[in-house]
């Protein structure tokens, strides 16, 4: 096969939401062998029952080529988008991450969660829990900085993505 | 259009007579009890009963290949379904329109391990086109609708619709959904413009074309492929053939350069390699067909007509995409063609025919036939020699027998010839021919078999005896799996590990065991007389033809070769030593 650079992009689908329709796109990448960094799934519009799909993935173009042309003949499939290549587009994640310290390793995590506008969702007396949204690589920063500072634990949501502008995809 | 309220069953049994279904395959189990019941309620739909789900599937195939309807398959849960498997990947692989209706225990037990329980919806999801699980009647007719809509929209494959059996029992109300225009699937036939303007403008210049087409064309049906046969004999360009198109272009057409690929033909994969403008029509790069891709074709420029925009660009890449319907792009290009009154280069054109005359003139299928014992070769010549003034339909099974029955046998019109190519299923044969004999009960059907993949379905002779279908099964038997032992003498130094046919049942016995004829050729001198006593019985038959053990099939291409690499004989000297990189290929 062609080679060519491998590259990430994320890509939009709009999809039935009727059982099944996640499996659907999990098996074709598994069965095809692509990778998936990320993937979320919800429900988008409850009067026409569309959920969204977004997959962070990563290929050479003509493997990208193929993931988007594989999802566009499954039969649920409304729309695929592909928010790298198609102008310009916002992606945010969420991530909780616990820290357990006391003393001077407590107050520099509140001073760094401070910075990078994380909040306090909990705490006790030897723990937080911050709440942080941003772009996977603020995010992957934040807990890089937490990690000498007592983090024992990191949930985070994967990517959700929109084009910017007007326009709806 | 609805109308009053009446059985789950029943509704399904309506929707399928509004789809025009005339017969169904299948095999029954308490999971379907209501729908068999509501069948035979009714008498206009036929129902085959098959001795395997998995034959029921590849009868479906054949049904549908050799009609281009859609093949209808109805099985009971749990193993019915699971059997069913084989048989729907084989569809998929195919681009086979099939719709397979499984039983399903009922909606208030799913997930409990009930009895003849399984998860054919998962299981299936990947070896289907699209799958449903009804759980509601209200859903019913929409589903089955829907189902006969995608299974034959767009690139063609297998739909089930799992159905338990309390949505089976329960009264709802039936409407037609026929026709209706689907919500999220309406894949485009109609091609872009622009594209097939590009596509013109390189055949136009071209100074080495070569049409390379395949089961696409089949797919879309007998009068868009004689709209292309048309543009190509317009075009005076060569043609080759996928083992999936035959029969799309005439076999005897001196513009046809037959079968290319691994066991295709000298001059079709020379032509191959050397071409500068390839129009892939219908064919999808196959592995068998491209050889080293590396060196497929490395100086054409490539156009490629698919329905499937994931056929294209997957293996190789193209220069001129056009993503739209056979017939579609056909009539488009005839039309540009005719408009623009274009002349191909005539002296570039006649120094290609020249090149290739000579390639031609390697007569790749050259074999030895001397002394009595039958040669594999031989026995499809005189096989070929008989048929071809009769309707005839040619299944095969998997194997050497079903190369050389490719060599061999020429189809001038498409459906006529059905083979499990993508999958390469052993035993689907038989089945295959059931099908195509309930579709064509008065024409030749011969299944072209091997000794060892007929075992693999052989039950199936029961259900020829039943409805008096007089399917001939014609075994090329070298009591060996032929194709196994090539590769072992190929690439594993000769050590034929389980590949010899042992204990073989005496097959004359056996079709007189299941109530079918048995003939049996052991020497030359009785060929032509057994087959023309196989035709003309007239009921099934089986022919046990003992043929040349020793005999491989050639030419050949090893695997991880490339096209201009293909080895012509067991003695031809330019056998290169086999690559690393081609070892672990299949
Ligand atoms: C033992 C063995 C040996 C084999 N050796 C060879 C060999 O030497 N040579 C060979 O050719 N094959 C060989 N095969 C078969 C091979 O594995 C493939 O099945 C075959 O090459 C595929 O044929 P195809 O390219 O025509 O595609 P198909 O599988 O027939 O696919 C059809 C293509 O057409 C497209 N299509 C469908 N409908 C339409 C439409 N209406 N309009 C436009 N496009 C459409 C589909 O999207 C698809 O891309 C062998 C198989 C076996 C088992
Ligand atoms: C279901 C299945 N199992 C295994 C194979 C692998 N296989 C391919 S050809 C072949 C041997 C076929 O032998 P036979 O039917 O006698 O045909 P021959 O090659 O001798 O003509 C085998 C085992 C297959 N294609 N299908
Ligand atoms: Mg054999």
């Amino acid at each position: 096969m062609e080679q060519g650079k491998v590259q990430r992009h994320t890509i939009s689908v709009l999809v039935d939401n009727e059982a099944g329709v996640l499996a659907r796109v999990i098996g074709l990448f598994s069965g095809r062998g692509y990778n998936i960094e990320s993937l979320t799934v919800a429900e988008v519009d409850n009067q026409a029952h569309f959920s969204r799909i977004t997959v962070v993935t990563s290929g050479t173009p003509m493997i990208i080529e193929q993931i988007k042309n594989q999802l566009r003949r499954l039969v649920p499939v409304h729309r695929v988008t592909d928010l790298t290549l198609d102008g310009p587009s916002l992606e945010r994640e969420l991530v909780l991450v616990k820290v357990h310290g006391s003393g001077e390793k407590r107050v520099e995590s509140l001073r760094i969660a401070d910075i990078f506008r994380a909040r306090v969702v909990d705490s006790t007396i030897e723990s937080f829990v911050f709440e942080m949204t941003g772009s996977t690589e603020k995010l992957n920063a934040f807990i890089n900085l937490m990690q000498p500072l007592g983090l024992v634990e990191v949930s985070r949501t994967g990517v959700v993505a929109i084009a910017r502008g007007a326009e709806a995809i | 259009m609805a109308s009053e309220p009446i059985l789950g069953a029943e509704i399904i049994v309506k929707a399928l007579i509004d789809q025009g279904v005339e017969v169904i395959f299948g095999y029954p189990g308490g999971a379907v009890l209501p729908l068999y019941d509501a069948l035979f309620k009714q008498n206009q739909i036929k129902h085959i009963l098959v001795r395997h789900e998995q034959a029921a599937v590849h009868a479906a195939e054949g049904y549908a290949r050799s009609t281009g309807k859609v093949g209808v398959v109805l099985v009971t849960s749990g193993p019915g379904a699971t059997n069913a498997v084989t048989g729907l990947t084989d569809a998929l692989m195919d681009s086979i329109p099939i719709v397979c209706l499984t039983g399903q225990v009922p909606t208030h037990l799913i997930g409990n391990d009930a009895f003849q329980e399984a998860d054919t919806t998962g299981i299936t999801r990947p070896c289907t086109k699209h799958n449903y699980l009804v759980k509601s009647v209200d859903d019913l007719s929409r589903t089955i609708h829907e189902a006969f809509h995608v299974t034959r929209s767009g690139r063609p494959g297998p739909v089930v619709v799992d159905l338990p059996k309390d949505v089976q029992q329960t009264s709802g109300t039936y409407t037609n959904h026929a026709g209706e225009r689907h919500r999220s699937y309406n894949p485009p036939v109609k091609p872009d413009r622009q594209q097939v303007e590009a596509a013109i403008a390189l055949m136009a210049g071209a100074k080495k074309p070569l049409f390379y087409i395949g089961g696409g064309v089949v797919n879309s049906g007998p009068a868009a492929t004689q709209l292309l046969v048309d543009f190509i004999r317009l075009t005076g360009f060569p043609c080759t053939q996928t083992l999936m198109g035959l029969g799309a272009f005439p076999g005897s057409d001196p513009l046809s350069l037959g079968m290319l690929g691994m066991h295709g033909m000298y001059e079709a994969n020379w032509a191959m390699h050397d071409c500068d403008v390839m129009i892939n029509i219908g064919a999808r790069f196959d592995d068998r067909v491209t050889g080293k891709v590396s060196a497929f074709a490395p100086n054409s420029k490539k156009i490629h007509v698919d329905i499937d925009p994931s056929s294209i660009n997957k293996n190789v890449r193209v220069d001129v995409p056009v993503v739209g319907d056979v017939g579609h792009v056909v009539e488009e290009m005839m039309r540009i063609w005719k408009a623009r009154q274009i002349r191909p280069d005539a002296k570039a054109l006649s120094a290609w025919w020249e090149q290739i005359n000579k390639w031609r003139g390697r007569d790749c299928l050259k074999y030895k036939q001397d002394g009595e014992i039958i040669k594999p070769q031989y026995a499809l010549e005189r096989l070929y020699a008989a048929m071809k003034d009769r309707d005839y339909y040619i299944t095969t099974e998997v194997g050497q027998h079903q190369m050389w029955a490719a060599q061999f046998l020429k189809f001038e019109k498409p459906q006529h010839w059905m083979t499990s190519g993508g999958l390469g299923t052993m035993g689907y044969g038989l089945p295959a021919a059931t099908g195509v004999q309930v579709a064509h009960p008065d024409s030749l059907v011969i299944d072209v078999a091997g000794e060892a993949s007929i075992m693999m379905n052989i039950q199936e002779l029961s259900t020829l005896v039943q409805y008096r279908l007089p399917v001939k099964v014609f075994i090329l038997n070298n009591r060996w799996m032929g194709m196994v032992r090539q590769w072992q003498e190929l690439l594993h130094g000769g050590r034929y590990s389980e590949s010899y046919s042992d204990a073989l049942p005496d097959f004359v016995k056996l079709a007189d065991a299941f109530g079918a004829h048995g003939l049996r050729a052991t020497k030359t001198s009785e060929l032509d007389g057994i087959i023309k006593q196989m035709i003309d019985i007239k009921g099934p038959v089986i022919v046990d033809v003992a043929v040349d053990e020793k005999e491989n099939c050639f030419p050949m291409i090893p695997s991880g070769a490339a096209h201009n690499e293909m080895l012509l004989g067991p003695e031809d000297q330019s056998a290169k030593p086999i690559s690393e990189e081609g070892m672990v290929l299949v």
